[in-house]
């Protein structure tokens, strides 16, 4: 299979077993998506054969993989915007042809809804006007309700909590447990963890190894998948400054009930994570610092100056100097039809300090963030998610921005572009800017963040930091309970203003 | 961004269906100043020519809904009511039998000629913007050979039976009726209406999600020229001539009246019922100008504002969004 001038795919063998959950794991750009969409049709091998059942198949179509029960979950969703989430649910379901819809399967669909937290999604709801993981709990229901032999999950949960994440792990293994063959793609261990039997690991396009869950441990898998060794996922945190400046304070920011009366300071050099299960006010919170809500209460003041900020291009003003990392790179960050040239001069545009034009404004970047591409001129879209996040990464770092908030940026990224992100982010905290970092990965929020708020209702319920920086603390604050009286009581005089 | 729940059933359908209630609102007041403005107020008379004319014009808004809807546009929707109505001059009339033909002959024609704009959108991958421009131009050759000039005949019996009044009821709404009741909300609920949506809605999702575009967007094309032949059809029994130079209005109306009609010209919003609303909007608007004693040059100009403001009141939910980005939506 070949892509461009890369090969995507290079003389895979790939057995995946009935009953059984099939892990693939790799970095981006190592080929896993490009196999999952050679078993949905959505692609065909250059060379090569596809067998199903030991019969040979051609899959010209996602209709033809989805005749032989071969249901794939994409990463980016297949969830038709403009239509209801009944209509979504009928769309391609078995047995709806173009004739009259019977609306069979509907109650699976609700069933499986119903189990996965997913009861207040109204079936005469638009898909457009739910949220990121609903619509991602909307697909859940619609890959089941098709009958899966063969099950693909690729990142079919990146962004759901963990206790959705764990009723869908139930669901998928009685599928497993019915006989459906599951493969399943997740950046995250402790789900591959919890839900893999059988593990494959790719690189550059070839499938490196394939063993039972077990026989390797996290390193000597990292290891496999990045082809040298990975002492550390994480950079050592830089000791405590508690004097640094003040760089960012936001005081009682509040917005339309979804977010209430929430403060928060960075100081230059620290980073401070805001946690909490998905949709609970920290994104909003996010959008409102950088000018993109209306009618929003509280006060900002950066590096001690008050001021309102009243727009994005407010925002990134050389005096205020913020820049914003959406949480959705493909359409919030990025023009994918554009080069990557063009993308970089995006935020720099309007700057009237800066050149946008100039391309050594973003060399020094780029070189930091290692971007691997065919050429600026290419378009974005070409890239892999890990090196289209560089992009919007490199071209707000271009402004040197004083404050820089970062929405899930890891989200659906490999472990070694993680890597490389953590360290980047590390270093310009260590240069002194102030990084405010939203994350669903508590991994991140322990490993990375000097302190952490956890937001629960749009409330911050616990801000954690030093010691009580743990998962037990984390986990419980975003369920709002308390765990032995630790969570409320945060140390060094960082308590939540609430 | 979770939104407020928990209200009536009729409120939630008002508001996914806001822009067909607004257009149905605009129209029954503009037809009740209508019928109020008119001498001869709301009798039979009055209504089945004020029901002729939109149902010509609410045939062709249908015919351009089927290529808006998947993300495309007609640009021959008037040419093929040209030539399906230059046609229908040569085969409307004589025998019951061959006339019975000939409407089907009409239909039919009007039929291909989507059938060959989608052929050509759908394999030729070409956008349906020139694609139809340029089918547009032959087919209006072909009408001018047919007819050079305005004329034919369309058997009266025939013209009267589909543009006169069934008891009372001008026929041209009992044809509205049939097309939005037996026609297209049965279709809504079909997999083919389905994909219509899908498609222009998201084309990766749809395909993704297993819909054969290729069928869909081909069907789409086909339904469009179906509704123009229809339209074509039904304008042979209003004018009972066939006339070869009708083509650019009704063209522009017909995107005018889909715009009106809450379809979006992105694709993937709006309905059928919609666009037959917006385009008897636009010929109710004509009416009252004719006996309102505004000069009808000035026809245009009031059109054109309606317009605007019908699609400013479609759109104010933006004023409403707290989050910029939703603006873009």
């Amino acid at each position: 299979m070949h892509f461009g001038a890369t090969k995507a795919l290079d003389g895979v063998d790939f057995v995946c077993k009935a009953g059984e959950v099939h892990a693939v794991l790799g970095e981006n750009g190592a080929g896993k998506s490009t196999l999952m969409k050679l078993i949905a049709g959505v692609i065909q091998p250059t060379q090569g054969r596809l067998r199903v059942d030991g019969k040979e198949a051609s899959l010209n179509s996602p209709k033809t993989a989805l005749k032989h029960g071969l249901v794939c979950m994409f990463q980016e969703l297949s969830l038709v915007p403009d239509l209801t989430v009944r209509e979504n649910l009928l769309l391609g379901a078995p047995g709806a042809g173009l004739g009259w819809l019977k609306g069979r399967g509907l109650d699976t669909a609700q069933s499986v809804l119903d189990r996965i937290d997913g009861a207040d999604i109204k079936m005469s709801q638009r898909v457009a006007d739910l949220t990121l993981p609903q619509r991602q709990q909307v697909e859940i229901a619609k890959a089941i309700m098709k009958k899966p032999r063969l099950l693909i999950l690729d990142e079919a949960t990146s962004a759901l909590s963990a206790s959705v994440v764990e009723k869908v792990f139930d669901l998928v293994r009685e599928e497993r447990d019915a006989g459906t063959a599951v493969l399943f793609i997740s950046h995250r261990f402790h789900e591959i963890e919890a839900l893999a039997d059988r593990i494959s690991v790719f690189r550059n396009g070839q499938c490196v190894a394939t063993f039972a869950k077990g026989a390797h441990d996290y390193g000597e898998i990292i290891d496999m998948m990045v082809g040298q060794k990975i002492e550390e996922l994480f950079p050592e945190k830089s000791p405590h400054r508690n004097e640094a400046e003040v760089v960012l304070d936001v005081r009682n920011f509040s917005w339309e009930g979804q977010v209430r009366d929430v403060s928060v300071t960075v100081r230059q050099g620290e980073i401070v994570g805001l946690g909490g299960l998905d949709g609970q006010g920290q994104g909003a919170f996010l959008m409102g610092l950088f000018g993109l809500l209306r009618k929003a209460d509280g006060t900002t003041a950066i590096s001690g100056q008050p001021g309102e900020i009243k727009s994005p291009k407010a925002a990134k003003h050389q005096d205020v100097a913020l820049a914003y990392i959406p949480e959705d790179r493909k359409t919030e960050g990025l023009i994918l039809d554009q080069s990557i040239e063009e993308n970089l001069e995006l935020a720099a545009l309007g700057r009237s300090d800066l050149n946008a034009g100039d391309a050594g404004l973003y060399a020094g970047t780029l070189d930091q963030l290692a971007l691997k591409h065919g050429g600026l001129h290419l378009p974005v879209s070409s890239l892999s998610g890990g090196n289209q996040q560089k992009v919007v990464l490199a071209k707000w770092l271009a402004l040197k921005p004083r404050c820089l908030l970062l929405a899930d940026p890891t989200r659906g990224i490999d472990v070694k572009t993680k890597t490389e992100i953590y360290a980047i982010l590390r270093q310009l905290a260590d240069q002194g800017t102030a990084i405010l970092l939203l994350s669903t990965d508590y991994e991140e929020l322990i490993q990375l963040c000097d302190e952490t708020h956890v937001f629960f209702n749009g409330e911050i319920v616990a801000s954690l930091s030093g010691d009580d920086l743990t998962p037990q603390n984390i986990i419980a604050a975003t369920l709002n309970v308390s765990s032995e009286g630790r969570v409320n009581g945060a140390t060094e005089g960082q308590v939540a203003h609430a | 961004m979770v939104r407020p729940r928990g209200k009536s059933h009729m409120l939630d359908y008002m508001r996914s269906n806001r822009r067909e209630v607004i257009a149905g609102v605009v129209l029954i007041v503009l037809l009740a100043t209508y019928i109020g403005t008119h001498p001869r107020g709301a009798s039979t008379y009055v209504m089945t020519i004020w029901a002729n004319q939109c149902l010509i014009l609410g045939l062709a808004a249908c015919a351009q809904f089927f290529a808006v809807v998947v993300r495309g546009i007609d640009l021959s929707v008037g040419a093929v009511m040209a030539l399906t109505n230059c046609i229908g001059s040569y085969l409307l009339d004589g025998s019951a039998f061959g006339m019975a033909f000939g409407m089907v002959a009409v239909v039919a024609a009007g039929a291909l000629c989507g059938l060959l704009n989608g052929l050509i959108i759908v394999f030729g991958r070409i956008q349906p913007i020139v694609v139809t421009l340029a089918t547009a131009s032959i087919f209006i050759g072909l009408a001018l050979l047919l007819r050079p000039t305005p004329g034919g005949a369309v058997n009266y019996d025939l013209a009267d039976g589909a543009t006169l009044d069934v008891l009372g009821i001008p026929t041209a709404l009992i044809i509205t009726g049939l097309v939005v009741f037996a026609f297209w909300l049965p279709f809504r609920r079909t997999g083919l209406g389905l994909g219509l949506y899908a498609l222009g809605s998201s084309e990766q999702a749809a395909f993704q999600s297993g819909i054969d575009t290729r069928f869909i967007r081909l069907a789409a094309f086909t339904l469009a020229g179906l509704f123009g032949g229809l339209a074509g059809l039904f304008y042979s029994f209003v004018t009972t001539t066939g006339d070869a130079g009708i083509a650019a209005g009704f063209t522009l109306n017909s995107i005018a009246a889909v715009v009106l009609g809450g379809v979006l010209l992105r694709g993937g919003v709006g309905t059928l019922v919609g666009a037959l609303a917006g385009a008897f909007i636009l010929k109710t608007i004509a009416s009252l100008m004719f006996f309102s004693g505004i000069p009808s040059l000035a026809q245009p100009l009031f059109e054109g504002l309606i317009l605007a403001i019908a699609i400013a009141i479609g759109g104010a939910d933006v004023l409403r969004a707290r989050n910029k980005l939703e603006v873009f939506a």
